[in-house]
């Protein structure tokens, strides 16, 4: 089996979660998505740690993060497919 | 794998049976903890419960109150118990309810005698009952006699991809068994609440719980000062990588795996629907759920984590097991199971599922858990509003 990098939950997410100690800038990452047991690739744009969020898609403000299928918050600034997401680009919707 | 039909108990007097064989100094209120530590200090066997409450409480929060301390008491995992405070009457309420499980119980109260004849009276009760229960026996009891609770802290989103799920594939091979389980951490379900409602195993149960959510929502946003910022998600939660709470949320909720809850407990509520799962409205913060579960009757606790947070409690043994290697590795004397291997697809959910199965039926049966040996006994008053 090829190592894993990133693991999706759903096939629905935009998102995708680090797994392993780090991954840096213009890495190829091998991803897989545990609900259809699927695999892809993705180039990352930042370094991204472990257990952080990598965008799968070009995202634009407003745009809604899907994570486990389920919407989990809004993007308040524009992001990159392959770029680091947390809090300084997603936001709640609650609170 | 086949799951094992039984544990190794403690048989109790109204057909509960404990994980473990506790004798308790339960001190009903703040003022009387040194004479219920000092009583704990004379006589081996025994440990104090001191706590920062019990004085001019009213209303529901007294009622609460009370709940805790006679649910602590009636738990199976407590074999005997000796409670003191200030006045005779509330502890002779907790004492005579906790009696009603049939297991040994005495009240003292210092008022008039003071503290260092209670101390003397209190220890000479407190060493009969630690020698009583000394002679107890672990027996074979039927799993169906294990009460589940779970919470899970520190999380992040290793938490929502490999420990929580696992008390997920847990709750799913052991609730066909008839045993009993308990979620709750009502606010850290927000965002997930609409998801959750859907488990409700009847439209009652669906309501109750919608109605517990928004109450509890309603009071956060009245009090709220910011957006709860560093509170939920909490700072540790946003450097293990979880960006809002309804994400936390619905890593959170993987840990009911496909269960559906047959009722909503008020806090500290014994459930009184048979086996099966509970929603319990709590507090997310570790101390306070883990308190009033263990006073709702939950007799072990699985706790997954991901940055890795210590709790323990008084009287229900806390079983942790996570799926951040680096928490795994860098704070191992708190890890009863490392589920790590799911994040390198060298483990999968079913797997992680009956090993944590193994690790819980050997805690209930007696080895001791890591927050035990080092020596984690938190007690948290949840307190609903200020004293008169």
């Amino acid at each position: 089996m090829v190592s894993t990098d990133i693991i999706l939950h759903d096939e629905k997410d935009n998102v995708g979660v680090v797994v392993i100690e780090k991954i840096t800038p213009n890495q190829e990452c091998s991803c897989w998505i545990m609900e259809n047991n699927k695999s892809v690739k993705i180039q990352s744009k930042n370094e991204i740690p472990l257990g952080h969020k990598i965008a799968m898609v070009d995202l634009k403000e407003g745009d809604t993060i899907l994570k486990y299928g389920h919407d989990i918050g809004k993007v308040v600034k524009i992001i990159k497919k392959g770029e680091h997401v947390h809090v300084h680009n997603v936001k709640t919707k609650k609170w | 794998m086949e799951i094992p039909k039984s544990f190794l108990g403690y048989k109790r007097e109204n057909g509960r049976a404990g994980t473990r064989n506790h004798v308790i100094i339960l001190p009903v209120d703040d003022i009387s903890n040194a004479c219920a530590e000092a009583v704990a200090n004379n006589i081996k066997g025994t440990f104090a419960i001191p706590h920062a409450y019990g004085r001019l409480q009213f209303g529901a929060d007294l009622e609460l109150f009370f709940d805790t301390m006679i649910g602590t008491g009636k738990n199976p995992n407590v074999a005997a118990c000796v409670v003191i405070g200030i006045e005779p009457k509330w502890t002779k309420r907790i004492v005579d309810t906790i009696a009603k499980t049939g297991k040994p119980v005495e009240g003292f109260s210092i008022e008039g005698a003071g503290d260092i004849k209670t101390i003397m009276k209190a220890s000479q009760k407190a060493q009969e009952f630690s020698q009583w229960a000394s002679e107890k026996q672990r027996e074979e009891c039927p799993l169906s006699d294990l009460w589940i609770s779970v919470k899970c802290g520190e999380s992040d989103t290793t938490s929502g991809m490999a420990a929580n799920p696992t008390v997920g594939n847990l709750m799913d091979k052991l609730e066909p068994l008839g045993v009993h389980l308990c979620f709750g951490e009502t606010s850290e379900l927000t965002g997930a609440e609409k998801v959750c409602a859907t488990r409700g195993a009847t439209p009652e149960a669906s309501e109750k719980f919608m109605k517990t959510w928004s109450d509890y929502n309603d009071f956060i946003l009245k009090e709220a000062t910011n957006d709860l910022s560093e509170s939920q998600p909490t700072a540790g939660n946003i450097a293990g990588g979880l960006t809002t709470i309804e994400e936390k949320a619905f890593g959170n909720f993987q840990k009911i795996g496909s269960r559906k809850f047959i009722d909503v407990l008020t806090p500290a509520e014994e459930p009184k629907k048979g086996p099966g799962l509970y929603f319990m409205d709590t507090s997310s913060a570790a101390g306070e759920c883990l308190t009033l579960q263990a006073a709702a009757g939950f007799n072990i606790h699985l706790f997954p984590t991901g940055q890795g947070n210590i709790i323990g409690n008084a009287i229900e043994p806390v079983v942790k097991l996570t799926g951040n290697p680096s928490t795994a590795i860098n704070m191992k004397e708190h890890i009863d199971l490392d589920v790590s291997k799911i994040l390198k697809r060298e483990m999968n959910m079913d797997q992680a599922g009956d090993e944590l199965i193994k690790t819980t039926i050997r805690a209930a049966s007696g080895r001791l858990t890591c927050a035990e040996v080092l020596g984690h006994k938190e007690f948290v008053m949840t307190k609903l509003y200020r004293s008169a």
